[in-house]
């Protein structure tokens, strides 16, 4: 979907491009939905399919409907680490393995060193030598604290030095006390096929050596802006799942966002968005031959023939890398002010030397994989400015946005609820101008809002 | 490590297909298959935008990045489909292309990469291939659409481990294709056996078994899809390990539901 098209303000049909052929489409409609999940890939390496992309969602938000709380990424603790600049993707180990597994590091630096050098394995490091850092500083929640907890958690041990591989970004994930006290088959018919999966891409078997994991992108919690009848700020406009903002607040839970998926495509929305097309009732048919339509798909077009005419110095792959090396180092794990504003400043002058020095290449009108990464890509570049942007304004650490100054001594997350419970949303001013924020504040009538406690 | 890379070209479906040749180099062992493939487009892509200055000794003849189908590159989609070396996903047993690493293969050594070869799923680019005669085949009954209801008690209707661990490996079958593209006959049964099998086996698939049944094997058949003769290839080629005994339940249902016609 490379457009919505918007007949007197309402949603009314999309301009796409057939991945098949590469012809341009129009589809009309009396709603649109949108189900086509979250921005993630932004980052470029992530846990996300290859294909996944923001984009659609990106047209509806340049279209008018409002984007809540870009900043909010869920970053996984449990994916295999990042073995070279040669990889395309990273590949998730399902957190189940956290409820038998111990998360661990060295105690002695020294040690870890000899690990990154390759010197010694895990295995040969003595129980006493072992900094099992979750049950150490979250004991009552030991190695099954929440995603992004978890995740700080390891980033702030390797930050420190006790890395376990040779890039010093991994820690380790050891089933060594569970096969003792369980033993092999139990284990195995729990997790066997992880294992299997964990050996054929490491070439290391977890039975013998512990696994090794690190964070990575795994979702977005943010997305297009919805009302309890999953509508946008575009009357008919519709977004479910991932691609709106509505169920997750700052830190998506595991397995909820299959409860989402149930809960927008099977209980809500069949039920809500009849109430709208009961208001459209006596309207005709949707013409794509409409004005509105023709002016989409030309927009579309030049787009395209803008992209295929640069015929620069750089590949796509190539700007997508450099947007994800920006977005990982100043809008990741940690962000803090000086840095986001860096990034802002980064990603403008590498959009602005996308649009001048990309090559894509093949044609227009035909299958063409090239020219799909370079639709997406130019959507993402303009993604992680306002993730980058929306995270600047959140002076505060909340869910899975981590502020550096907004911490506690013991480098907890430190939320400030008196100037920003609220969801952001922000409205799309122009190319050149600053998106406008609007605040939806959060009342909590039944439950009351706390700090989380992993300790005791 | 290096490789010499045998690569089907194609246009498109109606334009004739050639092998080209290409080199990698440095390609370091833990990089995956497909991640092998990206490089070599960022070579041929390099050799298009300056053929002097990107030089890696690819020698891409010019002819642009190779297409290759890919998504979520950990084996759940079923997307990649890459006859490498002769065999659907190549020479490891259990992954699909995209859970291939570089290691299983000897440094030096010349690999060929075709795209599925079976007449249901034509080319539509390069190693890219049109799969969808397997979305046709689970529309035509792959689906229960009986009304579940209101949320049973979880005790009334008790499913035995056996057939519920049973019904789940069939449901892990992902539509790759590799099936019928190793079989000999170009055959899907072992794809639509899957589907069958793992909603016969559950209690809310069983109302509709003998219209599944008959309507999936009667679509296979249409699409061009040849016979099963128990070769059992499928199997030694499926990336999730499915059994041709979802077969045999599968020609169980076939024939009961044509006995009740």
């Amino acid at each position: 979907m490379l457009d919505l098209v918007l007949i007197n303000g309402e949603a009314k049909g999309i301009i796409a491009r057939n991945l098949t052929n590469g012809k341009i489409e129009r589809f009309g409609a009396h709603a649109v939905v949108l189900a086509s999940g979250g921005y993630g890939n932004t980052y470029f390496l992530s846990t996300n399919a290859m294909n996944s992309n923001g984009s659609a969602a990106w047209q509806c938000y340049k279209k008018g409907a409002f984007f809540a709380n870009p900043c909010f990424a869920q970053i996984h603790p449990t994916c295999i680490p990042i073995h070279g600049d040669q990889q395309s993707k990273l590949t998730l180990m399902s957190e189940s393995l956290r409820n038998d597994g111990r998360i661990w590091v060295p105690k002695k630096l020294e040690e870890a060193k000899k690990l990154q050098e390759g010197k010694i394995k895990g295995s040969q490091i003595p129980e006493e030598d072992r900094d099992y850092y979750l049950e150490r500083r979250y004991p009552a929640f030991g190695n099954l604290v929440p995603r992004d907890v978890a995740s700080r958690a390891a980033k702030e041990r390797c930050d420190a030095g006790y890395g376990v591989n040779n890039t010093g970004k991994a820690v380790f994930l050891d089933f060594k006390d569970a096969i003792k006290r369980l033993g092999k088959e139990v284990v195995d018919a729990r997790y066997g096929n992880l294992f299997d999966m964990y050996k054929e891409i490491t070439d290391v078997d977890p039975h013998e050596e512990p696994m090794m994991i690190y964070p990575a992108i795994h979702y977005t919690m943010g997305g297009l802006w919805v009302d309890y009848n999953l509508m946008t700020t575009i009357p008919g406009l519709y977004a479910i799942g991932e691609a709106n903002f509505s169920d997750h607040g700052g830190n998506r839970l595991g397995a909820s966002a299959l409860m989402q998926g149930l809960a927008d495509g099977y209980f809500i929305l069949p039920y809500t968005i009849g109430d709208y097309l009961a208001s459209k009732f006596k309207e005709p048919k949707t013409d794509t031959n409409a004005p509105e339509f023709e002016a989409a798909e030309k927009a579309v077009q030049e787009k395209i023939d803008k992209l295929m005419s640069i015929k620069g110095k750089k590949t796509v792959d190539a700007f997508h890398k450099e947007l994800g090396h920006i977005m990982w180092e100043y809008v990741g794990m940690a962000r803090n002010k000086a840095g986001l504003e860096k990034a802002i400043e980064l990603i403008q002058e590498l959009k602005k030397n996308f649009w001048s020095n990309v090559y894509v290449a093949g044609e227009t009108g035909v299958f063409n994989q090239e020219l799909e990464k370079a639709l997406r890509v130019a959507d993402f570049l303009e993604i992680g400015e306002l993730m980058a942007r929306d995270a600047l304004n959140r002076n505060e650490s909340c869910g899975g946005h981590f502020r550096e100054e907004m911490q506690t001594e013991e480098g907890e997350t430190k939320r400030d609820d008196v100037n920003y419970m609220y969801v952001a949303a922000w409205e799309y001013k122009g190319a050149d101008k600053q998106p406008e924020l609007h605040k939806e504040p959060l009342k909590f009538e039944f439950a009351h809002v706390a700090t989380r406690n992993y300790k005791d | 490590m290096n490789f010499t890379l045998k690569v089907w070209r194609q246009r498109d479906a109606k334009s004739k297909g050639h092998f080209e040749t290409y080199q990698v180099k440095d390609i370091s062992e833990g990089t995956s298959f497909l991640e092998m493939m990206d490089i070599l487009n960022e070579q041929l892509i390099g050799e298009k935008i300056d053929p002097v200055a990107f030089d890696k000794g690819c020698h891409g003849n010019q002819s642009g990045p190779v297409s290759f189908d890919h998504d979520c590159r950990e084996g759940i989609c079923g997307a990649c489909s890459l006859y490498i070396n002769g065999r659907a996903h190549g020479p490891e047993s259990g992954v699909t292309t995209c859970q291939l690493y570089m290691r299983k293969f000897k440094d030096g050594s010349t690999i060929t990469i075709e795209p599925w070869r079976s007449r249901g799923f034509p080319v539509i680019k390069d190693l890219v291939v049109d799969r969808g005669a397997y979305d046709k085949i689970l529309q035509a009954g792959g689906f229960i659409s009986v009304n579940t209801g209101g949320v049973p008690d979880a005790n009334a209707i008790p499913i035995p481990k056996k057939n519920a661990d049973e019904s789940m490996d069939a449901a892990s079958c992902v539509g790759c294709g590799a099936c019928a593209a190793t079989c000999k006959n170009g055959s899907a049964m072992l794809f639509v056996a899957a589907r069958v099998s793992s909603l016969a086996l559950l209690p809310q698939g069983k109302i509709e078994g003998a219209r599944r049944a008959k309507a999936m094997v009667a679509k296979m058949d249409e699409l061009g899809f040849g016979a099963c003769t128990n070769t059992r290839a499928c199997e030694m080629e499926c990336p999730k390990h499915i059994t041709v005994s979802h077969i045999a339940r599968l020609n169980r249902e076939f024939l009961k539901a044509k006995f009740k016609d």
